[in-house]
């Protein structure tokens, strides 16, 4: 079928300039904002740093030096594995492994029960779950901030009505900053998943119920797998930004929580500022992404098939 | 011996909709029974009852026997066939099959056999490792029958289950499904809205309409005898004349209709002299003559002529207004010598004509 409509359109429709002029808004866009960035990026990562920030263009390649290796104070020792930067961005894989699964938790049974709503209270749910994405990101790191510490209204609640003894102490822990993640990048989760148990055929349930299914087996065998698409790319949409994340990991969390999005942010910033090494480590970071996406290609085809 | 299948005063209320009121209906062990009506009145639900997707409202379902109303779907021994199948999107044909086994805890080697036969009954041989968006329309049909038989349930449930098939696969699965519920003697509960595959495949049927169960009977009970002027009308073609009774003896019946002509017919139930009802006649009962033949006949003037391959159809214009339907075979019928216009007289076959009252 797809080979017999493919061979209607000859080579000359192809190239035609009516084709060209009218696909090239999407090509300026992609290439200004896209690819030229990245490309400024890539060639920057191999620039020599300038002291007062910004760059000297001489090719070096001791930005991915410093981020890999330790030679020593005055660099003429030989190279032994530097683990400082390898170690942040452990953490920040796992931070954002950390958001990205209590946003699923989270996520998951607020989707389901949108989805399962009368159609016309739907727009209403979806409504109120985006209303607290109309305030800035910084405004509502700030007030995660303001919630969770130790004499923040939550932990003055749990007190007050004797459910701890002490202040619960979160801010400055690397939970707090899942927890910022989380609710910063909630929506994300929340809509894929939505528009997939939407389109879900309850159908499903029924018949597994009559072939003797239970409802924990339904909603694991039967539900979750063929929502899955909407899990991977509501996943996908949380991990990847929780990943470069630095307002809060700044604000919530405390020195040992500093994130990739952190360190990057910092070699920008000001005059003390890295600029060769803050691309190079942007560079390590998208090359990451990619991987992980790479695998997500590769595990869709594999289900196509 | 006991039934498969008793419902006893079944009662669904939608809110304030009543979807069905006080169907009782015995289905026997190993019938094919069918569930007759228009869409929307109660049949698809009647089954949902039956599997255990609904609650009654009121009444009682029993299944051989047992009383199974408080029983969620995963514990009655009954399967559905449903309407689209609702083959699992992300499981192949084998993982279809043997979901239910797998539910049940059999062991490997009893699924893998147990699925195996299935596919060999239903005829799947090369596909079963494909997932259902990879095969044809009939073929998942196939695998909805073998995944809803393969538990071995006492009751299998099909909701319309021929209704998403082309007209010639269609024939062909009726069929199959009949030699599939002789071979395995299991009782098959058929919805449908389709009376020729109601009539073509049941041991029995019950035509339900407006929520109620109008009548219970088989194929030829159904479609000689109907009750009422629904089924008349619902099942099969047929004429409807109004008429009053003008004699009776016994369910015989000698009425007169509105043109005054008079006609004799076989009563749905005791009549008085005086009532009033509907005479039905099956259009393939009647036959046209230009000469007047003995017995009851009726006369008339040709109006169209409808050539439809194995038959001829002619409409004649009775006195007053009405029009009557006749379709004769075309192998032993030349219709070409009659023109619209002709005078002629419409012979009814003996027994044909049933008189229904109000």
């Amino acid at each position: 079928m797809a080979a017999g409509t493919g061979s209607g359109s000859t080579v000359s429709a192809i190239f035609s300039p009516v084709r060209l002029w009218l696909l090239l808004p999407s090509w300026i866009v992609i290439g200004f904002f896209l690819l030229l960035p990245v490309l400024l990026m890539l060639t920057y990562s191999f620039l020599t740093k300038e002291f007062r920030g910004g760059v000297i263009w001489e090719f070096s390649l001791s930005a991915y030096d410093q981020f890999l290796f330790d030679r020593g104070l005055f660099g003429d020792e030989p190279p032994v594995i530097k683990w400082t930067y390898i170690n942040i961005f452990i953490r920040s894989i796992l931070q954002a492994t950390g958001a990205t699964i209590l946003c699923l938790l989270i996520g998951f049974p607020t989707a389901y029960f949108i989805a399962t709503r009368p159609m016309q209270s739907r727009t209403m749910w979806l409504f109120l779950i985006t209303i607290p994405y109309w305030v800035n990101l910084l405004i509502r790191t700030v007030s995660m901030k303001f919630l969770i510490r130790d004499t923040g209204p939550l932990n003055e609640l749990f007190l007050n009505i004797g459910l701890i003894d002490a202040p619960l102490h979160v801010i400055n822990t690397n939970f707090a900053v899942q927890l910022g993640l989380f609710y910063s990048y909630l929506p994300f989760m929340v809509l894929p998943i939505y528009a997939s148990v939407e389109r879900y055929n309850f159908a499903f349930s029924e018949v597994a119920s009559d072939l003797y299914a239970s409802k924990i087996t339904i909603l694991w065998s039967i539900i979750l797998p063929v929502v899955k698409p909407g899990i991977i790319a509501g996943s996908i949409l949380v991990f990847v930004p929780s990943l470069g994340a630095f307002l809060a990991p700044d604000l919530l969390g405390g020195a040992k929580t500093f994130m990739i999005g952190s360190l990057i942010e910092d070699q920008f910033k000001g005059n003390a500022g890295n600029w060769p090494f803050g691309a190079a480590a942007s560079m390590i970071l998208l090359s990451l992404v990619l991987v992980v996406l790479m695998f997500y290609a590769r595990a869709q085809e594999r289900d196509q098939t | 011996m006991t039934n498969a299948v008793s419902l006893h005063g079944v009662r669904k209320d939608f809110g304030k909709l009543t979807a069905l009121s006080d169907v009782t209906l015995e289905i026997e062990d190993n019938e094919f029974f069918t569930l007759l009506g228009p869409s929307g009145c109660g049949k698809t639900t009647l089954l949902r009852m039956i599997a255990g997707f609904e609650n009654t409202t009121a009444g009682t379902i029993h299944l051989f026997g047992d009383e199974i109303e408080h029983l969620p779907p995963n514990k009655r021994p009954v399967n559905t066939v449903f309407q689209n199948y609702a083959l699992f999107p992300h499981m192949n044909v084998v993982e279809n099959i043997g979901f239910s086994l797998r539910m049940l805890g059999w062991t490997a080697a009893k699924i893998q056999a147990r699925v195996d036969e299935m596919v060999e009954m239903v005829q799947l041989g090369a596909f079963v490792h494909r997932k259902p968006s990879q095969i044809s329309g009939g073929q998942q049909q196939r695998v909805a029958l073998a995944r809803a038989m393969a538990p071995r349930p006492k009751v299998l449930l099909l909701d319309e289950p021929l209704s998403a098939l082309d007209l010639k696969l269609r024939q062909e699965m009726r069929a199959e499904l009949k030699r599939l519920q002789r071979e395995t003697g299991i009782t098959f509960i058929f919805v449908t809205h389709d009376q020729e595959e109601a009539l073509s495949m049941s041991d029995r049927i019950a035509v339900i309409s407006d929520g109620k169960l109008q009548q219970i009977g088989t194929p030829f009970e159904i479609y000689e005898h109907p009750n009422n002027r629904f089924i008349a009308n619902f099942i099969g073609e047929t004429n409807m004349l109004t008429a009053t009774v003008n004699a009776v003896d016994g369910l015989h019946v000698a009425c007169h209709l509105a043109g005054g002509e008079r006609l004799n017919a076989l009563a749905n139930c005791q009549n008085l002299v005086g009532a009033n009802g509907v005479i039905s006649l099956r259009p393939e009962r009647l036959s046209v003559s230009k000469t007047a033949p003995t017995g009851d006949i009726l006369k008339g003037v040709l109006g169209e002529r409808v050539y439809l391959g194995t038959d001829t159809q002619f409409i004649v214009k009775l006195s007053g207004e009405l029009k009557l339907k006749v379709r004769m075979q075309n192998s032993i019928f030349q219709g070409a010598e009659f023109k619209t216009g002709d005078p002629v007289f419409v012979t009814i076959a003996d027994d044909a004509a049933r008189f229904l009252v109000d």
